[in-house]
């Protein structure tokens, strides 16, 4: 059973967290513009110098640039939730609250969902005005490709919250690290096929993977790569599945091991 | 007798080798506020914990409202709440922001009459539009009081709620939690290291002592089984002796542990920590 109320109060401390800091809106934009410019330039650079049939392929980097950040707000949003509250030393009013497992990761899936919107937004005016690449005139079947990426950064930002629970703040660095310790091998900017073989396996085994591996084949042949969103949402229930796994594992590891106390008198 | 709020049973619980609470059985009755007492690291907070679902206990069970804990948390957490001074509420969020956030989780309908009566109790309705983070030690507990107060609790947890407070402040924490007692008939668990605060406003104590129940009883009662006149005087002298009092010696045998008391008073380094023991006060008890 999921009482939304509960839900809605975490995600409404969220938004009233949010407006009472700035410093935080600025934190949400301005990685993903840095990102954006120099990809952004880079592209057109490279368009210039290439021939008319590479073009296209160029012009998905800067797509890349927006999906990738997808997955990072999405993963971020569960780690950074957790860590506010140990910020604050709020974190025994919270798990002293009547909330379940399912309701507070439901919370922040919904930020994860309403951060990169913002992001995604700004980034696509950015992005348009500069480099006149007008994401709406993508193809609709990224749509689901997108989804997946979301599902995963909330999969990736259990297993962050989960190891800072297990190992303490001196985890906090994961919380910023995961998304790009898979980064290499996710496939975002280049195709799959420009990886050594070794590496080719692990990449095979992210969802992330197969979502930008599908976005470049649906720009290249503008229809839906129904193996590719197959694999990606089959990987993600699996990942899901673990992580969820995993969460709850590690906060009955912190009720015995008196994680939890400990970040309250840290 | 009514049932009782909250029944723990031999409840133990170990970190590696460590034991920190070892089979504590204890009850709360409706209406009461109970005092658990004992000396830094005698294992209240570690005790609460557990009551409070935040610890797994490694042995024992506790019920609360009849049902057990573990199989029914959230329910249980709905109609209970907690208040500590080694916690803080979101320092960014405005003092209304974050009551509201709070309402909203315990599920509170008409949150706004509801913060308002708190503020009002607590006299702090002017601190409504200030940050949170802003706020003095004293401003800071009376606004945690009224966010433990929001869904009417039954079962009200408190660990060292006067632990920041100068005496005024504390006065006044105390005069409202007697208050909303009284008013509400609310239960009341209540850690402290504070004799002031226990003989004010608890009705029964329980006097922990390395993980065990050392003794229980009224304020009065326990002040007899030592045949010490003050609370702070028992304090002290377990505090320095370990004065193991074996459990169950309980009122009855208060003259007995009188004359022992006498006994030791009357022999070198015990009659020290004891006759020196009032100059001494809070210092070296009131560091956490
Ligand atoms: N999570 C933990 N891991 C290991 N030891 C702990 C933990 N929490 C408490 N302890 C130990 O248990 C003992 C009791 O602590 P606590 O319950 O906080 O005492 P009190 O609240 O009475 O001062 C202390 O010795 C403390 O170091
Ligand atoms: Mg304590």
């Amino acid at each position: 059973m999921i009482n939304f109320g509960v839900i809605h109060a975490l995600v409404l401390r969220y938004l009233y967290l949010f407006t009472r800091t700035p410093i935080r809106l600025i934190e949400l934009l301005f990685w993903p513009i840095v990102q954006l410019l120099v990809w952004g330039y880079l592209t057109t650079y490279l368009q210039r110098n290439t021939d008319a049939e590479f073009s296209g392929f160029i012009t998905f980097l800067i797509g890349a640039v927006i999906f990738w950040d997808v997955l990072f707000r999405s993963q971020q949003a569960v780690a950074i939730y957790f860590l506010e509250d140990v910020w604050t030393r709020n974190v025994l009013n919270v798990f002293v609250a009547p909330i379940r497992t399912v309701e507070y990761l439901g919370a922040t899936f919904t930020v994860g969902i309403m951060r990169t919107a913002l992001t995604v937004t700004i980034l696509s005016l950015i992005s348009y005005g500069l480099y006149h690449f007008n994401i709406l005139s993508l193809h609709w079947a990224l749509f689901p490709f997108v989804f997946n990426l979301l599902l995963f950064g909330w999969s990736l930002g259990m297993i962050s919250t989960a190891l800072i629970v297990r190992w303490g703040p001196a985890a906090e660095t994961l919380a910023w690290a995961t998304p790009f310790l898979i980064q290499p091998f996710a496939c975002v900017f280049y195709p799959l096929s420009e990886l050594p073989a070794w590496m080719q396996w692990i990449s095979a085994s992210l969802p992330a993977t197969h979502v930008f591996e599908g976005m470049r084949a649906i720009l290249k042949t503008g229809e839906l790569p129904v193996t590719n969103l197959v694999w990606a949402f089959g990987l993600n229930a699996a990942y899901m599945a673990g992580a969820g796994w995993l969460f709850g594992h590690v906060l009955k590891v912190a009720r015995i091991k008196g994680l939890l106390t400990k970040f309250a008198s840290q | 007798m009514a049932a009782p709020i909250l029944v723990a049973d031999k409840i133990t619980k170990r970190f590696g080798d460590f034991t920190a609470v070892d089979s504590l059985s204890m009850s709360i009755q409706p209406g009461e506020i109970l005092g658990l007492l004992g000396v830094n690291g005698a294992g209240k907070t570690t005790a609460m914990n557990m009551l409070l679902g935040l610890l797994i206990p490694t042995e024992g069970s506790i019920q609360v409202f009849g049902k057990d804990l573990t199989k029914h948390r959230v329910e249980i957490l709905k109609q209970t709440n907690f208040c500590s001074a080694y916690t803080n509420l979101p320092s960014n969020l405005r003092v209304w922001q974050n009551l509201h956030v709070f309402a909203k989780l315990y599920g509170v309908k008409n949150w706004r009459q509801r913060m308002d009566e708190l503020l009002e109790l607590m006299e702090i309705p002017h601190l409504k539009d200030r940050v949170t983070g802003h706020l003095s030690a004293g401003e800071s507990t009376r606004l945690h009081l009224c966010k433990s107060l929001l869904n009417n609790p039954r079962l009200l947890m408190m660990d060292e709620p006067t632990a920041s407070l100068d005496p005024d402040m504390a006065d006044k924490v105390r005069k409202a939690i007697r208050h909303v007692q009284r008013e509400h008939g609310i239960s009341v668990l209540y850690t402290s290291h504070n004799m002031r605060d226990v003989e004010e406003v608890c009705d029964r104590v329980v006097f922990l002592h390395k993980g065990k129940i050392l003794t229980e009883g009224t304020p009065d009662d326990i002040k007899r089984h030592f045949a010490e006149e003050s609370l702070e005087n028992v304090f002290i002298r377990v505090a320095r002796s370990g004065d193991m009092v074996p459990m169950g010696a309980a009122v009855e045998d208060a003259e007995e542990a009188e004359a022992k008391a006498h006994a030791v008073a009357e022999t070198g380094a015990e009659a020290e920590a004891t006759t020196r023991a009032p100059g001494r006060k809070e210092g070296d008890a009131s560091s956490s």
